[in-house]
């Protein structure tokens, strides 16, 4: 084929299609034309949902041996249909389900995924961050045969649906059961959820910067004196210092409020993600390159521990 | 259980970051470098499973001559030997070159038990420890917060997203990769430290590595250049002093954001 294939991932809709309208860009930039493929239903929603231009063929992969996502099932079959059609690109959406099966199917076609890319340039090129958001690295694919490549959530804009026909082709991949090695159970929730950060319409959130958790009460008064809920990038929870479930961040929740206050948290990209959405992101922060200010609409620069105490005492003289 | 541990030496996360002349890469004479943090965390996970079922914790890494403070650092804490590959160019090797030279080490140790970081601070792939697992020929799971050996192999907790976790068993011997978090770090002490000195440290380099697998592998993806971000949003830095900054930030939340 010589084209452009966009794997879609079954439940996660989104950043599928976002993923479709980076293949898209490709193609525009290659004159190559757009594929798409995913595991499961012929009849699933995946396949009917597509963004732009839809593409003029989608392979349905089916097979009793991927009712469930293992790695091993999801590489055989991936590496069988990539062999078959050998795509020039192929693209999937950076999900933790791609993290945990494309560098091993890159690995068996003899490539490297080029992972987590937020934007794809003329050449083509492939835009991904280093240093925790810090500095963009700009990649290129070298390689014979395909080229692989993971696309971050919200980074590539879905396009509006235009009208046009998909043909949706089966394929079977041949897969033995005694070819998966791994055994994967039901999802489950962590602790049971009391606190929803989702609806809160404010929230101080806290991080690393915080250095200790004896320091934690400052940020607390901070949160009662405005009336927010109290949340917390990943590392403070990873410590204990405040409990799992008021994780902001691709691995917590997501949040949307009026204000999201961040306090001495740095940016990197697994937070953001939880948070950029919000209406108005307050940053404080030491470290005026820190990535947090990449996506605030205010920001303080200076020493949490001195600009903190005195927005609380602020707050509550402008709220008397 | 035999447990091998990659590790990287990563930036401390705070440094400043200064690009080089040639936009290829960042300044690195003054910066400090430290352990990754999920390595740290896989590091952890072994040494908790070697007290509960015996057996042995190897440290491997492989980079420049600095790497070797980060390996005796793992050393004090109480991994019980360690291979360095000593390689001047990991910069230019892409994660599957990269992943190659560490697989040359494994495969010589026979492990029951590959552990590694999710994830580097610095490159961020997240890769190496799916990429070792497919050049060992053997199982994964990724995104690990706790590991139990059960008779026929390992039963793990992985993490998904958004608050969700699974069960997986794999047969071992197996790579898993560890997500922050599933246990609280040790520090060193000084006991440990003393005793690092004397813990044997295999010195192995690239050259031999590259020369016993045949070839040095040519990249596949190739780092052209690195830039600095470009702002998403004009952020409005309030100025002054912390009283004059918070009076400015009350200001705008009152008037503009409307939350006061």
């Amino acid at each position: 084929m010589s084209g452009i294939l966009v794997v879609q991932e079954a439940g996660r809709n989104r950043i599928s299609l976002e993923a479709l309208a980076a293949g898209r860009s490709l193609a525009k930039l290659t004159g190559l034309p757009l594929e798409t493929a995913a595991i499961g239903d012929p009849n699933a929603n995946i396949f009917i949902q597509t963004a732009g231009e839809p593409p003029a063929m989608a392979y349905a992969i089916q097979h009793p041996a991927l009712a469930h996502y293992t790695a091993d099932g999801y590489v055989l079959a991936f590496e069988q249909l990539i062999r078959k059609l050998k795509p020039s690109y192929v693209v999937f959406p950076h999900t933790y389900q791609s993290r945990d099966y494309v560098p091993r199917l890159a690995t068996r076609l003899g490539q490297v995924l080029i992972s987590d890319v937020v934007s794809i340039n003329e050449g083509p090129t492939f835009t991904r961050q280093l240093m925790q958001g810090r500095l963009n690295g700009i990649y290129r694919h070298t390689g014979d045969g395909p080229c692989l490549v993971s696309v971050q959530a919200g980074a590539f804009r879905v396009d509006l649906t235009q009208p046009g026909q998909t043909t949706i082709l089966p394929f079977e991949p041949e897969i033995e059961p005694a070819q998966i090695r791994t055994t994967p159970g039901a999802p489950f929730r962590g602790s049971s959820q009391t606190v929803d950060l989702g609806t809160a319409p404010l929230i101080v959130s806290v991080g690393r910067g915080i250095k200790e958790a004896e320091n934690l009460p400052i940020v607390q008064d901070l949160a009662t004196a405005l009336g927010a809920e109290l949340a917390a990038s990943r590392p403070i929870c990873d410590n204990g210092w405040l409990p799992m479930e008021r994780q902001v961040g691709s691995s917590g929740q997501t949040v949307a409020p009026k204000l999201y206050l961040a306090v001495g948290i740095s940016g990197a990209i697994q937070h953001l993600v939880g948070m950029k959405g919000s209406q108005c992101i307050v940053a404080i922060n030491k470290d005026p390159d820190a990535p947090i200010f990449e996506v605030a609409d205010y920001g303080i620069v200076g020493d949490l521990f001195e600009v903190v105490p005195a927005l609380t005492e602020a707050i509550k003289a402008a709220k008397q | 259980m035999k447990i091998i541990v990659a590790i990287k030496q990563v930036p401390e996360r705070d440094a400043q970051f200064r690009i080089d002349a040639a936009s290829k890469w960042i300044d690195e004479t003054d910066l400090q470098f430290s352990l990754n943090e999920s390595d740290a965390y896989a590091l952890e996970e072994a040494l908790q499973l070697k007290e509960k079922l015996n057996g042995e914790v190897i440290v491997l890494s492989a980079g420049p001559e600095r790497i070797g403070t980060t390996i005796r650092e793992a050393l004090a804490k109480g991994a019980d030997r360690a291979i360095n590959i000593a390689c001047e160019d990991l910069g230019t090797r892409d994660a599957l070159g990269v992943a190659k030279l560490l697989a040359a080490a494994i495969q010589q140790e026979a492990p029951d038990l590959v552990l590694t970081g999710l994830q580097s601070e610095d490159l961020g792939f997240g890769q190496t420890g799916v990429i070792l697992a497919e050049l060992l020929g053997l199982p994964h799971a990724t995104l690990i917060l706790h590991v139990e050996k059960t008779e026929t192999g390992l039963t793990v907790k992985r993490e998904l997203e958004e608050g969700w976790f699974q069960e997986v068993t794999l047969p071992t011997p197996a790579v898993l990769t560890i997500q922050s978090g599933g246990n609280k770090l040790r520090y060193a002490t000084l006991m440990g430290i003393k005793r690092a000195k004397l813990k044997e440290v295999r010195q192995l380099t690239a050259a031999e590595v590259d020369s016993a697998l045949g070839t040095a592998t040519a990249p596949v993806v190739i780092l052209d250049r690195v830039s600095l971000p470009q702002k998403q949003k004009s952020t409005q830095i309030l100025p002054g002093t912390p009283k004059e900054a918070a009076a400015a930030l009350v200001e705008k939340l009152k008037f503009e954001v409307r939350v006061i």
